[in-house]
C-alpha cells in the first residue's frame, strides 16, 4: 500500500483517525502519470474509512470522496489549510461519477459508512458534503431519512472546494457544470492508446505475415516491404479514432461518433494516398479506404463511454447502424486488401 | 458547450410537472443544467443535453423525474451485449473502464 500521505494520527471520541498530508509527493506525482497512462489503474486505491486533515473538530466539515488514489489525491490537495474530515467510500479503486453509476458510490456504502464510523459522535452537526457527480449513486433524501446527516452537494471539481466553502456552501453554476475542454480529453489519450495495445501488435503482426502472398506463393521479402507499410497504415488508422477524433472533437462536423471517426479515417486515408502508402493499384487503394475508415470510425465510437455528455439511448441508437457499418466496410477491405496481393506481380 | 452536444430526440428523460414541490434538487445535481426552475416548478429546459446519467431521478423525493439511466459507452452495450446482460463499463477481466 502507498501510504506515505499519512503523516499521523488524531484522536478522536471513536477512536483514532489517521491524518493526512494535502501536499504530493514525489511518488505521487509519478504515479499520476503512470496511471494515465493505465499502468495498474485498477488497484490505485486508498483504505476506505475517516482521514482527517489539520486539526478538526466535532464542528468541522466531512468530505465525502471515492477510494480512487487519483480522486483523494487531488481532494486532499484541494483541503490544504482546511481543518476537516474526508470520508472515503469503498468504491474498488473507481472514481466518483462512474462508482455512482454503478451504485458502488452509492446510498448504501454511505449510509453504512456513517453509522460503522459512528460519525454522529465524531461530529455534533449533520453535514456531509458529497462531491455532485456523486448524486448518480446517492439519493440525498434517503441518507437524510436513514442517518439525519444532510447531504450538500458539492463542486464538480475538487479544485474548486475552497471557493465553494467561501461561497457559503453554494456551487456556482460553472461548478456545477460539466465541460469537456481539450486538455480533458487529451489526457485521455494515452488511457485509450493503452488499451488497444494487444491488437496494436497482433493486427499488425497479421498484416505483416499476410503481405508476403502472391500469386506465385509466399515471398518473404515482400511480406518485409509491404508489411511495413500495410503495419503503418494500420497505426494511422489506429491514431485517427483513438487520439485525433476525441482531440478535435467538437470540430468535426456530424453528431455522430462514428460519422466523426469515418471523417477522420478517409482524410488520413487521403493523407497515405497521396503519400503513395496504399499500394500501385485501385484495389488495395479502396481496400485501405475501407479498413481504415471502418477502424478509425469503431473506434471513435468506443470514445463515447469516455466523454461527459452521451446518454445511453444516443449511444444505443448511433450504434444500431454504425456497428453493422463499420464491420462490413471493414471485411469488404479486408477481402479487397488480399485479393490485392493477387493482381499484383 | 462549445459543440460537445450529442444526438437530439433520443433521451427518455421524463418530467411530471404535477408531483414537483420546486425543492431545485434535479437543477444542483444535473451535470449539464438540463433544468431550471419556472414558476416554482422545474422544466426540462434542455432535454437535449441530457446524458441519461440518472442523478436528478435518484434525487427527487417527490418521484417527479425518470430516465432510463446506464452507461453511454459503445464498449460498455457491446459487452452487454456479448454476455447478455444490461450495458455495463464493469470490464474489470481486461482492465478496459473508464
Amino acid at each position: 500500500m502507498h501510504s506515505d500521505y499519512i503523516t499521523g494520527s488524531l484522536s478522536t471520541t471513536a477512536g483514532n483517525v489517521p491524518r493526512i498530508s494535502t501536499a504530493w509527493s514525489v511518488n505521487d506525482i509519478l504515479n499520476t502519470v503512470r496511471i494515465r497512462w493505465a499502468i495498474g489503474r485498477m488497484n490505485y486505491k486508498v483504505e476506505p474509512g475517516l482521514y482527517a486533515v489539520g486539526n478538526p473538530d466535532n464542528d468541522s466539515e466531512v468530505f465525502v470522496t471515492c477510494n480512487f488514489k487519483l480522486t483523494f489525491d487531488h481532494v486532499r490537495k484541494a483541503l490544504s489549510g482546511m481543518n476537516s474530515w474526508v470520508l472515503i467510500l469503498n468504491t474498488k479503486g473507481i472514481n466518483v461519477w462512474c462508482a455512482a453509476g454503478k451504485g458502488t458510490f452509492g446510498t448504501k456504502e454511505l449510509i453504512s459508512r456513517v453509522t460503522k464510523l459512528d460519525l454522529s459522535k465524531i461530529v455534533t452537526h449533520r453535514r456531509l458534503i458529497v462531491p455532485q457527480l456523486g448524486a448518480t449513486g446517492v439519493s440525498a433524501h434517503e441518507v437524510k431519512e436513514q442517518t439525519g446527516f444532510r447531504v450538500i452537494y458539492g463542486p464538480v471539481r475538487a479544485a474548486d472546494i475552497s471557493e465553494f466553502m467561501h461561497n457559503g456552501m453554494k456551487a456556482t453554476r460553472e461548478m456545477r457544470s460539466v465541460e469537456f475542454p481539450v486538455w480533458e480529453r487529451m489526457k485521455l489519450i494515452p488511457v485509450e492508446l493503452s488499451y488497444g495495445r494487444y491488437y496494436l501488435f497482433l493486427v499488425p503482426a497479421l498484416f505483416i505475415l499476410l503481405s508476403g502472398l502472391n500469386r506465385h506463393g509466399y515471398s518473404l521479402d515482400l511480406a518485409f516491404a509491404n508489411g511495413l507499410r500495410s503495419a503503418f497504415n494500420l497505426l494511422v488508422a489506429y491514431l485517427a479514432g483513438l487520439a485525433v477524433t476525441p482531440m478535435l472533437l467538437p470540430w468535426i462536423p456530424f453528431r455522430r461518433f462514428a460519422l466523426k471517426g469515418l471523417l477522420v479515417g478517409w482524410v488520413a486515408a487521403l493523407a497515405l494516398y497521396l503519400l503513395h502508402m496504399t499500394g500501385s493499384g485501385w484495389v488495395e487503394t479502396v481496400s485501405w479506404f475501407l479498413m481504415i475508415g471502418g477502424l478509425s470510425s469503431f473506434l471513435a465510437m468506443n470514445f463515447t463511454g469516455s466523454t461527459t455528455f452521451t446518454s445511453l439511448s444516443g449511444v444505443q441508437k448511433e450504434m444500431k447502424t454504425a456497428l453493422p457499418v463499420q464491420i462490413a466496410i471493414a471485411a469488404l477491405g479486408v477481402v479487397l486488401w488480399v485479393i490485392s496481393k493477387f493482381l499484383s506481380v | 458547450m462549445n459543440g460537445l452536444v450529442y444526438l437530439s430526440n433520443v433521451v427518455t428523460l421524463e418530467l411530471d410537472q404535477a408531483k414537483c414541490n420546486g425543492c431545485l434538487m434535479c437543477t444542483i445535481v444535473c451535470p449539464h443544467n438540463v433544468f431550471e426552475i419556472v414558476g416554482k416548478k422545474a422544466v426540462i429546459m434542455k432535454r437535449d443535453l441530457c446524458m441519461e446519467c440518472g442523478a436528478c431521478d435518484k434525487n427527487c423525493r417527490e418521484h417527479a423525474i425518470s430516465v432510463r439511466s446506464g452507461v453511454g459507452c459503445a464498449a460498455g452495450i457491446i459487452n452487454g451485449i456479448l454476455r447478455g446482460t444490461e450495458p455495463s463499463c464493469d470490464c474489470s477481466s481486461s482492465g478496459n473502464c473508464c
